[in-house]
């Protein structure tokens, strides 16, 4: 692998943002030229960019952390040498838990770009549409491979400032323009207290490398300050409760393609509040009541979620709420780790294990809830309804997407032998170890989560047919190869779980527990 | 005290903004109310540059002297830049709002609910 | 009276312009650069979208031409970057500096009176930067205008 192409294989981390760039930049040209040549150089710059992604995990599994120097002589050259030991450029650090995420990117970024290509192009936007999904990718994949903290933010803001984009992009409904100016003004606000967090962070070190301000470190006043501001935006991002109230309506107006990648941005936030917690503060933090903070945010997530997505009507609200609900277990595996970060034994009794399941359970959240909200898509492309009550009977005319949708809604309520069981049967086991009642909670609101989409799979699939669907027929071809690449996956990972934690899993647990490895990548080579 | 005195404008900008997001019921005061957060922002990251009696960081004839952080002066450039974008974006919303609504009242632009 | 504001309108929009190209061509020796000197240039097309309002402008104010420029300044920023892989270097390296060709000559240390013809690949990405922010700055407000215009007549209610 080391010699694909001459050499491109080093600069794969730049690539991974330079390519989705170029090709958003080529739209508005393209566009001019012949409608359908959009079509094809989306594909085109979508699937070069997870090919780029996909070659970089492999890499970062098998070889270690990369690091990519920007503007310097050769993409090896993280210390200038006359710095003295400084790290002065921006610099990419891509250990095992960034090319996790840009794992998961580079899948659903593909299989929702392919599900968009049907949309209806009324307007002549389809240009901007996949202009604004590629930049959408870049922001996202900068952020997760961004050693940097200034970096960070921007990246962060073209993601935020995409995505409220694309959640507006269909304007003739006016509701679709209020969900996305309320996610644009959440984020807006919360780039900008990350912001003041990274400058607090600069005055005291100067320097805005994570990897050097990690090694650093010495835990003051101001130092406690930024992290609150580190992490509470990135809370609000990942719609953790109380901070959620924009996620339903901004998953529910924008189109279905563009909510499946939006959940992965959420993750990616996920990421940063990971990242600024494990690797930039470490041990220094109060970690017990860090930890149950995060734990607590898990927790209320989890049931809030689930409680308010039962009586929803709309279907892709209802699914957005449980989205809110599945965070919730992502925050509390990862809680319940940061927790005993302090303990070795408890962390090699059950520390260890509850982290794999949180983030075990990113991958498999953004696959199947990806998969799910694009199943929605799908009938209320077909059907033009999106109320349950209006729905039924659909089971007869669109039999793959009701397969699809059984995959996704067993996957999600943590039936074997789908991806869901995995992650939550870690989950349980480990929390449980820590405490019982978190357990309990976690294991009631599974429960409550299958009972909702028994509900769901009922209203739109089963019963006789309805005569004012009588011409509906299944999905689009692209709409049913991504959403069967998904499920496909879905299943894969519940039927091979041990391969997947044993090397994916586990070298992203072992990178966020050991900073060591993150600094050494920038400081030492 | 007088090198304090930009942070307590900070301090004060960005109250004032924060305040004008959350209480004032017009959106166009709302979305000027985040331009003040991203001033105070700004102005935080500039002010946390400076050296005492220094110089501006450029090369071409330069006097002497000591020359204050020109890091934080790009920091700022750039953060300045993305409030240009994230405004305009805010705002082309808010037309289209009004278009739809009607009002530019937030109290009333609350069709999604539950 | 709006005779009066469109004569001055057109008499001064080339000062604008000179003004922000300055900006941007000496952005690498003093203040100044891609987003700022793009601005500037961009109030020179705000003064004439004021003056004439939206519907009446051709030429180099067409949307087409903006949209161009803008389309323009993006790729060169690109594609200059990669032009650092293809060296073998890294991205968005240097390739152009202490290299005798375009913006190749050296530069002194310390202060000195500032030569235009250094430093390398930053002039050449302040002038991407600039036409880019020009023409995305001026297609804003020229489509802020133009909304603006279609929300008091009533216009007819397609999307934007």
């Amino acid at each position: 692998m080391s010699t694909f192409f001459g050499g491109l294989d080093n600069h794969l981390p730049a690539l991974l943002v330079g390519v989705p760039l170029l090709f958003a930049f080529l739209m508005p040209l393209a566009e001019r030229v012949h409608r359908r040549l959009t079509d094809i150089l989306a594909v085109t710059g979508m699937g070069l960019t997870s090919l780029c992604g996909v070659l970089l995990a492999i890499r970062v599994f098998t070889t270690g952390a990369v690091g990519y120097a920007f503007g310097a002589a050769s993409p090896d050259e993280m210390l200038p040498p006359d710095s003295g030991g400084v790290p002065v450029r921006i610099l990419f650090t891509v250990d095992a838990l960034g090319a996790f995420m840009v794992l998961i990117i580079s899948v659903v970024g593909l299989a929702t770009l392919v599900y968009s290509v049907t949309r209806e192009d009324r307007h002549g936007e389809k240009a901007t549409f996949y202009a604004l999904f590629l930049l959408l990718t870049a922001g996202v994949s900068g952020m997760v491979a961004t050693g940097d903290l200034f970096n960070l933010f921007v990246f962060l803001e073209i993601s935020s400032l995409a995505g409220a984009a694309l959640v507006a992009v269909r304007m003739d409904r006016g509701v679709a323009v209020e969900a996305a100016l309320k996610y644009a003004l959440l984020s807006a606000t919360g780039g900008l207290l990350f912001l003041l967090g990274v400058a607090l962070l600069y005055t005291q070190y100067g320097s805005l490398n994570i990897a050097f301000i990690a090694r650093e470190l010495r835990m003051t006043g101001l130092d406690t300050v930024a992290v609150a501001l580190l992490a509470v935006p990135m809370a609000m991002k990942c719609g953790a409760v109380p901070m959620h109230f924009w996620m339903p309506d901004a998953y529910s107006r924008a189109p279905a393609g563009v909510t499946a990648f939006l959940v992965v941005s959420s993750q990616c936030a996920m990421y940063v509040l990971f990242r600024s917690l494990f690797t930039l503060f470490h041990r220094r933090l109060d970690l017990a009541m860090f930890g149950w903070f995060v734990i607590a945010l898990g927790v209320l997530s989890m049931f809030i979620g689930v409680t308010m997505a039962i009586p929803q009507k709309d279907v892709k609200r209802l699914m957005a709420y449980h989205a809110i609900s599945q965070s919730g277990y992502m925050l509390l595996g990862v809680g319940v780790g940061l927790a005993v970060l302090g303990k070795p034994e408890l962390l090699d009794a059950y520390g260890r294990k509850a982290m794999a399941g949180g983030i075990f359970h990113i991958m498999n959240h953004a696959l199947y809830k990806g998969l799910l909200f694009l199943t929605a898509g799908a009938v209320i492309y077909r059907t033009g309804q999106r109320d349950l009550n209006n729905l039924g009977g659909l089971g007869h005319q669109m039999g793959w997407t009701m397969l699809c949708f059984m995959a996704g809604a067993l996957a999600i309520a943590g039936i074997p032998p789908f991806n869901g069981f995995a992650s939550k049967f870690l989950l349980y086991e480990s929390v449980f170890r820590f405490n019982p009642f978190l357990s309990i909670i976690a294991i009631l609101v599974s429960v409550l989560t299958l009972a909702s989409f028994m509900k769901v799979f009922h209203s739109m699939f089963m019963g006789p047919r309805l005569p004012r669907f009588a011409e509906v027929r299944e999905a689009p071809l692209p709409m049913v190869v991504s959403m069967g690449v998904l499920a496909v996956l879905v299943i894969l990972g519940g039927l091979f779980p041990t391969v997947v934690v044993e090397h994916i899993i586990e070298p992203a647990v072992v990178a966020l527990l050991e900073q060591s490895e993150y600094i050494q990548t920038v400081m030492e080579r | 005290m007088l090198l304090d005195l930009p942070f307590v404008a900070v301090g004060l900008i960005a109250v004032i903004g924060l305040g004008a997001m959350i209480a004032k019921k017009n959106l166009i005061k709302v979305i000027l109310g985040l331009g003040l957060l991203e001033g105070a922002v700004n102005l935080f990251l500039v002010a946390v540059g400076y050296r005492q009696d220094g110089i501006a960081p450029i090369f071409t004839n330069a006097p002497e002297g000591v020359m204050v952080m020109p890091t934080v002066q790009a920091l700022t450039l750039t953060a300045i830049v993305i409030g240009v974008a994230t405004l305009a974006l805010l705002l082309t919303m808010a037309m289209a709002i009004h278009r739809h609504y009607k009002t530019l009242n937030v109290e009333r632009i609350v069709k999604l609910k539950g | 009276m709006k005779k009066i504001v469109r004569t001055a309108a057109r008499l001064l929009y080339p000062f604008a312009f000179i003004y922000g190209a300055y900006i941007v061509l000496h952005g690498h020796l003093t203040p100044g650069g891609g987003f700022q000197g793009g601005a500037v240039i961009a109030t020179g097309f705000a003064l004439m979208l004021a003056a004439h309002g939206p519907g009446e402008l051709s030429g180099i104010f067409k949307r087409a031409a903006l949209n161009i420029c803008e389309v323009a300044g993006l790729l060169i920023f690109v594609l200059a970057g990669f032009g650092g892989l293809t060296h073998g270097r890294a991205f968005l390296f240097n390739w152009l500096a202490n290299a005798g060709g375009l913006f190749g000559h050296s530069v002194a240390h310390g202060p000195n009176p500032g030569d235009l013809n250094t430093g390398g690949l930053v002039p050449l990405l302040n002038i991407a930067v600039g036409l880019e922010v020009l023409g995305a700055l001026s297609l804003i407000i020229y489509y802020m205008m133009t909304f603006a215009n279609h929300i008091e007549e009533g216009g007819p209610d397609d999307a934007a």
